[in-house]
């Protein structure tokens, strides 16, 4: 492509920056420009976290030194885009300023969700999504708050929780359903997690609704009040209930939005030349059975990138999600998870296993389809190789095939307990099957973990 | 419990002001016979009439004592090399023998008094701290706050914290004389394991077991869950304990040769030094054993269990360097420089050291087969030249003395020259690699922050390609902080151990990668 063709990305997140990268390595030639008013340098949202609570600075949550964009030639343009001009495909920035495109990238991500909970702008109040968030947070909570309160339990919902646990601020975790991230987790995994953070002292109340923040003659938080009535004193409110796509900037234009940019499988908009990826991209149909029209998780973000990329570089590609696959730390246990496993099934179609370590921080699940197929699993505590699983569930193995091998699918570091042999009996005493169990191995009986 | 911590850090601190005063108690004075006694044969007559103005006298603290020692040698020594005498020069340095025979002092009187009072609070303090650490707390390794720490994020406790190991290592190097207290204190314990007296190297073998064996139960309790961590440290703390410091004591013991059966040259660089081969070589059965195992663990240990297991097995399992580096050091190992531009450096750095040490060493043996007629003395200056600038400065200075600046592992990443040769096998014949866990990388920077070697981990998990590199010394920190259960040090087939162009599993859109 000639060197005077302008990419621009809107937003230097994971989307955006795998996008401009992988277009680099496509085409030498191609201008690219990555706005951002969040940061001039890329960094991973998901760990902000860390930089809270001192893991790290923030300098160490930036994937790429600094000389990598101009060594790369990719143009960091800081700025806040108030509106885009399609018709004469002019980027208009917050100050006036204009910038003009060839092809157009919106990768603008996510925000917070308010529902319209009264109280919802006070002082101390707030969502964790940008870095703006985390100082804001940073501020907010440097001293006088004796509580905190945290509204919606997902999984930045425990992400907030854990940082105010660093500052050892008592929090009061307010989840609207019965069990914490049930309309993701199984019953048993939401049980598991909820008892994970109740062992940290985090007051999780389940089934509780907000009703209302409350707050002082300076506009600050004083109290939230529940939909049951109970007030709870409070200095700092999270609200953690999801996020939305952040697309308001978009709005009131030829662009065709619903609750995200809405697009086809390869990235295109309704204007030709504009595409939208990540968190802020909304399918027309899901790009697959198990997927959802908004995806807004890291890794589909890079993959709709680097998927991108490749038709910005001339080679039109359509995105085809391979099998799902996703992780997260509830404070001390990992979660990852390989294929389908939704929070309920018809045991009609589809059969579960399921095995927890007795000290309750351990656990398995393996979801069958009734012929005894492998279509998913959640591992807790432990830690399950990805590609062992890809291959297993593409493969549509049958699940005795995947136990009796689940040596190789353990990707826990040595000496760990070998909880893998445990999974191997409970799974035989349940659905029986021919295979032979793991035994250990002699430097694992001498100097390894046991279960 | 934060009571008991309290106490200990109290405790800890009384031990280390004890360490630092006591090298100022007592007086000095000394007599002809002391100097004889203290002196070479050849050198007796020279000492006695040099230092002959100073009989009688009584110095009141080891400054003054050192400074008249100073004034009357010098001016003896500076006159001859004015003339050129140098067959006259004393070079030998009496301080430290003259010191520890001239001082009188409270802590000549009771050893074990002192011993408690410094050393053993310092211990017991550690203890006290370290054992409640974490207690209450569920399983799961927590790095809260350590770049809000002013010790480990190179505040003013870490700076400070840092000048005075600079300091102390200036002193055990190059000024034992001043700390010849402390090397009484330690006398008894000597005098139990080895029926010798002890000297400074002695007492700095004591303080680095006892650091070892303090901070490594510090990492029992920081990484709690984590059998991996457990048995590494566990293992170092054995093999500095026993190989590196009880063996060779009980060796003297027994009119053998002093040596440590895990230390494997060119890290131990004077193996092949004249006098360690004429020690090996007169000691009968034992010293041709030692010899051999010496050479054995050169050409045949270093390769055949790195090549199965990675460098790890040394460095991080078996070293006193690496010892000292992943207990004391641990709560520094995030200061590592991971930029590009450090990685350059170092790996300029570290095979110079090793060129230099083969180089060093190949002359030396020359010379010692040619019976000294290829170089004559020359290589003692090689061998002094190396020992000051590397033995000394860099491995123990900078080494050890910047941990709080740069993080752990200064000497095992830019200096080791036994690193150096283990890093060449790990990188072109092993069957050890870090593997990435398919597409679950976030890109967060644990990994990559708290490897104490410097590798930018982050940059190899989250393109999906496995970790192969010379310096990785197998900590597996970088698994263990690992939040999404990314990294897995493994050893397996040599067969697509170095992948270079990854696919990210997860997209089936993408079938090559470019």
């Amino acid at each position: 492509m000639s060197s005077n063709h302008h990419v621009v990305i809107i937003g230097n997140g994971i989307a955006g920056i795998t996008c401009a990268r992988h277009l680099r390595k496509l085409d030498d030639r191609v201008k690219i420009t990555v706005i951002s008013g969040e940061s001039t340098y890329f960094f991973s949202r998901t760990a902000l976290m860390y930089v809270y609570m001192g893991h790290m600075k923030f300098e160490h949550i930036q994937p790429y030194e600094n000389w990598f964009w101009e060594k790369n030639r990719i143009e960091l343009k800081e700025g806040w885009v108030n509106n885009v001009d399609f018709s004469t495909k002019n980027i208009e920035f917050k100050t006036g300023e204009k910038l003009a495109y060839d092809e157009l990238v919106i990768a603008s991500g996510s925000k917070s969700n308010k529902f319209e909970w009264p109280g919802q702008d006070l002082k101390g109040v707030q969502g964790l999504y940008s870095k703006q968030d985390l100082e804001l947070m940073e501020e907010s909570t440097k001293e006088g708050v004796q509580r905190a309160v945290i509204v919606g339990g997902g999984l930045i919902g425990i992400e907030m929780a854990e940082m105010l646990a660093y500052k050892k601020i008592p929090v009061t975790f307010l989840v609207r359903e019965i069990g914490f991230w049930d309309n993701v987790l199984p019953k048993e995994e939401s049980q598991l997690v909820g008892r994970h953070i109740r062992e940290h002292h985090i007051d999780l109340k389940l089934e509780t609704e907000l009703q209302e923040i409350i707050g002082d003659s300076e506009g600050k938080v004083k109290a939230v009040r529940t939909k049951s009535g109970e007030e709870i004193p409070c200095q700092f409110v999270g609200l953690t209930a999801g996020v939305t796509p952040n697309i308001d900037f978009l709005r009131n234009s030829e662009l065709d939005l619903n609750r995200g940019v809405k697009v086809d499988l390869s990235f295109q908009t309704n204007i030709p030349n504009v595409y939208a990826i990540g968190d802020c991209a909304e399918f027309h149909q899901p790009p697959a059975s198990d997927r959802r029209p908004i995806e807004q998780v890291w890794y589909t973000g890079r993959m709709h990138g680097e998927t991108l990329a490749h038709t910005l570089a001339g080679k039109k590609l359509q995105y085809q999600p391979g099998i799902w696959f996703n992780s997260a730390k509830f404070l001390d246990i990992e979660y990852q998870t390989y294929g389908t496993v939704p929070p309920t099934w018809d045991s009609e179609k589809t059969q579960s296993f399921y095995w927890e370590h007795s000290g309750g921080k351990v656990a398995f699940r393996m979801l069958m389809d009734i012929s005894g197929i492998i279509l998913g699993v959640n591992n807790f505590g432990f830690r399950l190789r990805h590609e062992f699983f890809d291959k297993a569930i593409q493969e549509k193995w049958e699940a005795s095939k995947v136990i009796s091998s689940l040596e190789k699918a353990n990707f826990d570091p040595e000496f760990f307990a070998p909880y893998y042999i445990e999974i191997q009996k409970a799974f035989k005493d349940q659905f029986g099957g021919d295979f032979t169990i793991t035994k250990k191995s002699f430097i694992q009986k001498l100097f390894g973990a046991r279960v | 419990m934060k009571m008991i911590q309290k106490t200990g850090l109290v405790l800890f601190l009384i031990g280390l002001g004890a360490f630092i005063l006591i090298p100022f108690f007592g007086s000095y004075s000394i007599d002809e016979a002391l100097v004889r006694a203290n002196t070479k044969d050849i050198h007796q007559e020279k000492m006695a009439e040099i230092l002959a103005p100073m009989y009688g006298e009584t110095y009141s603290s080891n400054f003054a004592f050192l400074g008249a020692f100073g004034e009357n040698f010098n001016s003896y020594n500076d006159k001859l090399k004015d003339q050129a005498l140098w067959d006259q020069v004393i070079w030998d340095d009496y301080r430290f023998a003259l010191a520890k025979a001239a001082v009188s002092s409270p802590v000549t009187e009771n050893p074990w008094h002192f011993l408690f009072l410094s050393i053993g609070l310092a211990v017991l303090g550690g203890l006290l701290y370290n054992l409640p650490s974490h207690a209450g707390e569920p399983e799961g390794i927590k790095n809260n706050g350590i770049f809000h720490s002013s010790m480990k994020a190179k505040g003013w406790l870490g700076m400070l914290t840092g000048s005075f190991l600079i300091l102390f290592y200036i002193v055990l190097y190059w000024y034992p004389a001043f700390m010849v207290n402390l090397v009484w204190m330690v006398n008894p314990i000597s005098e139990m394991l080895s029926g010798n007296p002890a000297s400074q190297w002695f007492l700095y073998g004591l303080i680095y077991t006892l650091a070892i064996i303090v901070m490594g139960i510090r990492m029992f309790r920081k990484y709690r869950g984590n059998k991996y961590q457990q048995l590494r440290t566990a293992s170092v703390m054995f093999f500095q304990t026993a190989f590196a410091f009880l063996i060779p004591e009980i060796l003297v013991l027994l009119n053998q040769p002093y040596f440590d059966f895990k230390n494997i040259w060119p890290l131990d660089y004077d193996f092949f030094y004249d006098y360690q081969i004429d020690t090996f070589l007169s000691s009968g059965g034992v010293g041709m054993f030692m010899l051999i195992w010496g050479i054995l663990l050169i050409i045949i240990g270093v390769p055949v269990f790195t090549y199965f297991f990675g460098k790890r097995w040394y460095c991080s399992w078996v070293c006193g360097c690496g010892g000292l580096a992943e207990t004391v050091g641990d709560p520094f190992r995030q200061l590592s420089d991971k930029s590009v531009k450090a990685w350059k450096y170092e790996r300029v750095i570290i095979h110079s050291v090793l060129v230099l040490a083969v180089v060093m060493t190949a002359i030396t043996i020359a010379n010692y087969f040619s019976g000294f007629s290829f170089l004559g003395n020359v290589t003692n200056q090689l061998h002094s030249f190396y020992g000051f600038a590397i033995g000394s400065a860099f491995a123990g200075v900078v080494g050890t003395g910047f941990y709080p600046f740069m993080g752990n592992r200064v000497w095992c990443r830019f200096g080791c020259p036994l690193a150096a040769y283990l890093g060449i096998v790990q990188r072109f014949k092993s069957r050890f690699r870090i593997t990435t866990n398919g597409g679950q990388c976030i890109s967060c920077g644990n990994c990559s922050t708290y490897c104490e070697m410097g590798i930018d981990v982050r940059a190899y998990a989250q393109k999906g390609q496995n970790i192969v590199r010379s310096s990785c010394v197998g900590c597996g920190v970088c698994s263990a902080v690992c939040p999404r259960g990314v990294l897995k040090l493994e050893n397996g087939p040599e067969d697509g151990r170095i992948n270079e162009l990854p696919i990210i599993i997860g997209n089936n859109s993408i079938k090559l990668n470019v």
